[in-house]
């Protein structure tokens, strides 16, 4: 391990490395501060600028923008109350009522201790489990795999379908046929092309995420301008107040932090749960372990209440990485998004790529810590400076968002079929959104729809055409077991919400 | 009767997978895999079959959270423009290159979307695009496609 270490250390600590590390970190804020725009978006945007780059470099760029998009999603929760992504709702609880306070500097500076401590522990954390689970997943087989993806897309469906499991369920359908479309992996035989040779091919990953996430936000913004519970809330930001943190503050903190961190990670390592729930369950964990006088000030300004969800939606962003590092299976849809940038550098994640490409599975992970460093030296003090964007107007940045969109996949085909499928998708995506059919479901079906045909193929080979295949291992029986008793929670709760 | 959104999306979902499935047993395999335990159509089968179960129980089961959306609080105008501008783009860029259909859509979108401050806005597009293929092609090394620009002999 020491020797992977070294090996993460030196590819990371690159010149050009450290550049892309304090870019993604640098980008991943200004993005992930832009309400509606989370970090699936930003690392969308960065899939065409790394086609230049070799894999390590550009998963190290996209791993800083995951980070910076998070710590984005902090500073509007704080100052706007709009938190950038969902993992961050949890921190305007706490943090918007201390910026009403006029201690918005020192929020931000909460939020950036408790992030960078969260990241830091469970980046360890990643580091010892990461390379055990590997060893474990290599007696995975097709069965266990297969299992494991209908798993991952069940707890996906029920961890963001906010109530509405069947919803998420048709997306999670939906994202698959759209994974079917081209070319037959085996017997390249074509489906659903409709004699279209631009569709030969399938569709494109990029396409998919541009549109259902960057493209469809930028149009969902513009259409729901009018909302009056939507419109832009202005605060001053020239009057953020004092970053430091005094010694009581201080004490506060570190008796949150490693409880959270823990938690946090142990969530993210579960496939579909991820950042959101982490923060809600280390928010309410921490209510429940401080004493009353402090109870009391949760959802007021509490140092407790706005360390706890930053620590643990950190912790969890490392510790989604594991499925993704290990299984080469994404526990949540921004791990999703990373999966189809490394197969379009070729790389296939898995157990094997801690043997066969040690540098690119030690890079990310030191590339994280190094993430994290940044952005308390760099992003910090230039929070002021930063929180200005949000004062950009949506004019001119909706087309930019399109303007980047249309760019990535005109890059990758040169025609324009990519760029009218895209348009159409994204029409599409915009009203599915609207009536709350969640769009990460849809994305991490269609990056495992290859794998999951693949799997079960292999394992109906295998079984002769038989089902037994679901039963006969012990390993496969208990990840279906897990599925099973996920739908049957959501079946008993919504009869729960009926009567 | 007034059928809901949501009902009616999934109705619409619905008819895509009834047609999904019908595309799916009419995907043409090969002879000796007809009878193969998987084959091509398998899996779009399976899905087709998960889609038709899964819509029909939205339409059947009764919606106990009803996504509200007031259609007087949405932009359609603004949307439309944005989209047409968009499909415009799409159709003219193999043909006038990419840099003057970027700049062109780049231009009309922050009109279309009420700006009027015009240095801002010019400088927003042609400036701002021809900076970015600088870093892509000059700096960065991804090729980009521009017919006019080659044609003027600004690219090689």
């Amino acid at each position: 391990m020491i020797e992977g270490i070294l090996i993460g250390l030196s590819t990371a600590l690159s010149l050009t490395n450290i550049l892309m590390v304090m870019v993604g970190c640098f980008a991943g804020t200004i993005i992930g501060m832009l309400p509606g725009l989370g970090p699936m978006t930003a690392i969308a945007l960065m899939i065409p600028i790394t086609y230049g780059f070799d894999p390590s470099t550009g998963l190290i760029l996209m791993a800083g923008v995951y980070y910076g998009a998070v710590f984005g999603g902090s500073t509007s929760s704080i100052l706007l109350n709009a938190p950038g992504i969902p993992g961050t709702v949890a921190t305007a609880f706490d943090g918007y009522p201390m910026a009403q306070q006029g201690k918005a500097g020192k929020a931000l500076a909460i939020a950036a201790y408790s992030s960078f401590a969260g990241g830091t522990i469970s980046a360890i954390f990643l580091l010892v489990a990461a390379p055990s689970l590997s060893k474990v997943s290599l007696a995975f087989r097709s069965p266990d795999y297969f299992a494991l993806m209908i798993l991952g897309l069940t707890a996906i469906s029920a961890f963001s379908s906010k109530g509405q499991f069947l919803k998420a369920m048709m997306m999670v359908v939906l994202g698959l046929m759209l994974a079917t479309v081209g070319q037959d992996s085996l017997s390249d035989i074509t489906r659903f092309t409709f004699n279209n040779m631009n569709l030969t091919d399938g569709i494109s990953f990029v396409l998919i995420v541009m549109a259902t996430f960057a493209m469809s936000e930028a149009l969902t913004i513009i259409f729901r301008g009018k909302d009056p519970n939507r419109a832009a809330k202005q605060i001053s930001l020239t009057e953020l107040g004092s970053i430091k943190v005094n010694k009581e503050e201080t004490i506060k903190m570190a008796k949150t932090i490693p409880r959270s961190s823990i938690l946090g990670f142990l969530i993210g390592v579960l496939p579909g749960a991820g950042a959101t729930i982490a923060s809600f369950l280390a928010y309410g964990m921490e209510r429940n372990y401080v004493n009353e006088e402090e109870k009391q000030k949760f959802g007021k300004g509490s140092v407790h209440g706005l360390s706890a969800p930053e620590t643990a939606n950190n912790a969890a962003c490392s510790g989604s990485f594991v499925p993704l590092l290990t299984l080469g299976i994404p526990g949540s849809g921004t791990t999703a998004v990373m999966l189809g940038a490394l197969l379009g550098f070729g790389i296939q994640p898995g157990p094997r790529l801690y043997q066969t490409n040690p540098e690119i599975f030690w890079s990310v992970i030191m590339s994280m810590y190094i993430g994290m460093v940044v952005l308390l030296i760099l992003n910090l003090p230039l929070i002021p400076y930063i929180a200005r964007i949000l004062a950009v107007p949506r004019n001119y940045l909706i087309p930019l968002i399109l303007f980047f969109s249309v760019t990535g996949i005109y890059l990758m085909s040169f025609n324009n079929f990519d760029i009218f499928l895209m348009i159409g998708i994204a029409v599409v995506a915009t009203f599915l959104r609207l009536y709350d059919f969640p769009m990460p479901p849809l994305i991490l079906a269609f990056v495992l729809g290859g794998l999951m045909e693949e799997t079960l193929r292999r394992s109906l080979l295998i079984s002769d055409g038989s089902p037994n295949f679901l039963w006969d291992r012990p390993i496969t029986l208990i990840i279906l077991l897990i599925t099973i008793t996920i739908v049957g929670w959501q079946i008993f709760s919504s009869f729960r919400k009926k009567s | 009767m007034r059928i809901s959104p949501t009902k009616f999306i999934s109705l619409l979902f619905l008819v895509l997978s009834v047609f999904y499935l019908y595309t799916a047993y009419n995907i043409q395999v090969f002879a000796f895999d007809e009878n193969a335990p998987f084959n091509a159509r398998t899996f779009p089968i399976y899905l087709g079959w998960a889609g038709i179960i899964l819509s029909s129980l939205k339409i059947i089961l009764p919606e106990k959270i009803t996504t509200e959306v007031n259609h007087k609080h949405l932009d359609y105008k603004s949307i439309i423009y944005l989209i047409i501008i968009s499909l415009i783009y799409a159709a003219v860029i193999l043909k006038i290159g990419y840099f003057i259909s970027t700049s062109l859509f780049l231009f009309a979108s922050y009109y279309f979307l009420g700006e009027r401050r015009w240095g801002l806005m010019f400088i927003l597009s042609f400036p701002f695009v021809a900076a970015f293929m600088y870093l892509l092609h000059g700096l960065l090394n991804i090729y980009l496609r521009d017919p006019f620009l080659k044609y003027i002999g600004v690219m090689g």
